[in-house]
């Protein structure tokens, strides 16, 4: 990949409101994810490892958690004194433009981020989205098809979100004849993962003049209008993906990671997932603790039972507590003979002694941060 | 002239610790990985930043590739500093010729510039062999307030272990009357940690007394304390209670890692007021299946069971396959225990494979005690399907044929 000729924009509180119970407290890509992730460590993590060294991350609001956890970039040895990691936070005086409503909007407001960048290309991304590939190859296939736009879709049932863009593609070429916005119905299609591959020029002049028309939807007015003019591409993410569109799809996804197949692509060895370095001892495991398919973090202290769950860094699972079919977030503590089955634990939630909470894996029972039950 | 630095640190982490066998062959012992996740080096590098020292010098000269891209810039430590931080320190070459660190005290005595440098009042020596938790900062107020020349940490052993040590007799206002060398009667049950505050002003000058003596042999604890005893100096102990192993004997390592799933034997590494430093790898989480059992165990990232786990240390990346058993051992990063292989009381080193149904170790109970052992495996190595490694053996090549 010519990776240095491309530029990284990470979208940070794409689709907030999918999951309100989690961005409550904070943005889309810091939503902790798989025990001790959050959701912008893999779009940050794909472009260093496909080589990027350059990347903006366009934030709107709540972007507290997103900053202490990206700090300086340097756990993606994306802090450097050329290039490295750029927040790119609303800028909201005197320009009437200057808020990142919606993406027209911001990429009007960091065009001078853009513009400054040494970078022929732009990659863009969404952080609701889980994946570990190569954007090299993604780069090569961009080349070859002589494509304008390529956009990484992923076939499967229609996420639950507005302004999804599905995509009717020629089998052969790929190349898209048709663009519908979040149609009706449960088939499964071919569905935008948000991870899109053009030059910088052409992102500058598409918006800039859908701006000049008052335009303000990226995915209608950008895309969806030029789809015929111009050479728009599909290109299938490898290996896992997921999209996350819901509380419930949050659950699954995390769920599905306990199938080896799964984490096998997603945390190649080669391409690890980097993310915040938190310095917790190793988890250890009691002598009569009882632990089943199972992820864990470091900084866990497990004496009771666990199985099918995911446990984030420092959980504490006191003697006697049952915990199956759940995620248990960072710091969180459940106190002796509690029983938890399919509940989604915000940090620092603190289960006392004997309680019993029970949701079903269509529905599981989420209970915000900090609190106590 | 740097910033002037009330207090230093120098780490002495030159020893080949030769007793650690193989595990020592291709890096120096203050790199040895220890409990799960570490390496010896991060205990005096984590005690510095917590006491607030942020200048530490650290001397290497014994195979030290992996210590200097481990510590690196320091950043991990937080001792990546516009002033001070950590700095490694090699022998080099000077207009009088090339001189190895010939001891302890000459390896300081070759970097009196660097401390210079700093202009410090106080000097930290440490060594990179022990795994303990102690603030420096409280024994600098106590060699304060003693105005000691020379303060010492010291430790009570158990009476019966007090011959191995170094000792002091102390009498009841701190002050050092006597040192016992590995004595055959004891007199004293108070051991040197290891641990020195120098007035760096009475250092330099014994420093530069001791290197123009022909017969020292330039070392810290047989020629320069006693000489600074001897001229009438005023040295005094200061008592440490709590958790010091030297984890110097393949023995002591291995007890040393168990030593954390005991809590009763006071080393608490979960404390986020003095945490533990190190450098990690990204790794992902680990994964426990639903084959493995995982018992009174301590597993670091990356790591993936399905076997069976009991009283043992599993650091990154570890594989236990199914129907793989490890007990009582510890399995240092990346390596691979193949499904029906049996590990017990053994050390396993980084990145090597153990095929399927081999044995490694066996209980005490299973052998003759006077000739049982911890067994150690190097690292990089395959041991071979079925392969039957038995106690107290040190392999550091591949073993891939049955024994006839």
């Amino acid at each position: 990949m010519r990776s240095n000729d491309v530029l990284g924009i990470i979208y940070s509180h794409s689709y907030d409101e999918s999951i309100p119970e989690l961005t409550n407290v904070r943005t889309m890509a810091s939503v902790p994810f798989g025990c001790r992730y959050r959701m912008i460590d893999f779009p940050l993590s794909n472009m260093v490892n496909s080589g990027i060294t350059q990347v903006g991350v366009i934030t709107k609001s709540h972007y507290q958690s997103l900053m202490d956890h990206v700090g300086t970039g340097k756990p993606w040895d994306l802090s450097r004194k050329r290039e490295g990691m750029f927040i790119l936070p609303p800028f909201n005086n005197a320009s009437p433009f200057g808020n990142h409503d919606n993406r027209i909007q911001s990429f009007v407001s960091i065009i001078d981020f853009l513009r400054r960048s040494r970078h022929e290309y732009v990659v863009l991304t969404d952080t609701n989205t889980i994946y570990n590939f190569d954007f090299a190859d993604l780069f090569k296939f961009h080349t070859k098809s002589e494509a304008d736009i390529t956009v990484v879709y992923k076939h499967g049932k229609r996420p639950i979100l507005d302004n999804i863009m599905v995509m009717n593609m020629n089998e052969e070429t790929k190349r898209v004849g048709e663009i519908t916005l979040s149609p009706n119905g449960n088939d499964e299609v071919d569905y935008s993962l948000n991870i899109i591959l053009l030059r910088k020029s052409l992102l500058e002049h598409l918006v800039q003049s859908s701006f000049c028309l008052n335009h303000n939807n990226f995915e209608r007015d950008v895309l969806q209008r030029n789809v015929k003019n111009l050479r728009v591409f599909g290109y299938e993410a490898p290996g896992f993906s997921a999209l996350i569109d819901s509380l419930q799809s949050y659950y699954e996804v995390n769920m599905q990671l306990l199938d080896p197949k799964n984490r096998r692509t997603l945390f190649d060895p080669k391409n690890q997932i980097h993310t915040k370095i938190c310095d917790n001892v190793p988890a250890t495991y009691s002598y009569d603790c009882n632990v089943k398919n199972s992820l864990i973090a470091d900084g866990c202290i497990i004496n009771g039972t666990v199985e099918n769950s995911i446990l984030f860094r420092g959980v504490h699972i006191a003697e006697g507590a049952v915990v199956k079919n759940s995620i248990i977030m960072q710091g969180s503590v459940v106190s002796r003979d509690s029983k938890l089955n399919c509940v989604i634990t915000d940090k620092d939630v603190s289960i006392t002694p004997g309680k019993n909470l029970s949701g079903d894996t269509a529905y599981p029972i989420y209970l915000g941060k900090g609190i106590s039950v | 002239m740097a910033r002037k630095m009330e207090c230093i640190a120098m780490l002495l982490a030159g020893g080949q610790g030769s007793r650690l066998g193989i595990l020592t062959k291709t890096i120096a012992k203050p790199a040895v990985s220890y409990g799960g996740k570490y390496k010896i080096i991060d205990f005096p590098l984590s005690n510095c930043v917590n006491s607030g020292i942020y200048t530490v010098g650290v001397l290497t000269q014994y195979q030290p590739l992996v210590l200097n891209d481990y510590i690196g810039n320091g950043e991990p430590w937080d001792l990546d500093r516009m002033d001070g931080g950590v700095h490694i320190l090699s022998p080099y070459q000077q207009i009088e010729g090339t001189e190895w660190y010939k001891n302890t005290a000459n390896a300081i005595y070759q970097n009196i510039n660097f401390i210079d440098k700093y202009d410090p009042e106080y000097v930290v020596i440490l060594s990179g062999d022990h795994i303990y938790k102690m603030d420096y900062s409280q024994m600098l107020a106590y060699h304060k307030e003693k105005e000691a020349a020379c303060t010492i940490a010291m430790l009570e052993v158990p009476w019966e272990e007090a011959s191995r040590f170094g000792l002091m007799i102390v009498d009841d206002d701190g002050t050092i009357k006597e040192f016992e060398e590995k004595p055959e009667k004891p007199s004293s049950n108070k051991a040197s940690m290891g641990v020195y505050m120098f007035t760096w002003e009475k250092l330099r000058s014994y420093l530069l007394d001791d290197e123009a003596d022909q017969n020292s042999s330039n070392d810290f604890g047989h020629d320069l304390i006693p000489a600074m005893h001897k001229a009438g100096e005023k040295l005094v102990a200061y008592q440490f209670d709590g958790y010091w192993r030297d984890v110097g004997t393949i023995d002591s390592l291995w007890a040393s890692n168990l030593d954390l799933l005991s809590p009763s034997t006071g080393l608490n590494l979960d404390d986020p007021n003095w945490k533990i430093y190190s450098r990690s790898p990204s790794s992902p989480p680990q994964y426990i299946s639903d084959t493995a059992q995982v018992q009174n165990s301590m597993l670091a990232e990356g790591c993936q069971v399905e076997g069976k786990v009991d009283f043992s240390v599993l650091f990154d990346n570890v594989t236990v396959e199914k129907d793989a058993v490890v007990r009582d051992s510890i399995i240092m990063p990346g390596s691979k225990i193949k499904s029906g292989a049996v590990v017990k009381y053994s050390i396993v080193a980084e990145n090597t494979v153990v095929e399927e149904k081999a044995s490694i170790g066996k209980r005490p109970e299973e052998v003759d005690m006077d000739t049982w052992g911890i067994t150690v495996i190097g690292s990089n190595i395959t041991i071979g399907k079925n392969v039957c490694i038995g106690a107290n053996e040190m392999i550091d090549s591949d073993v891939l044929e049955v024994a006839k």
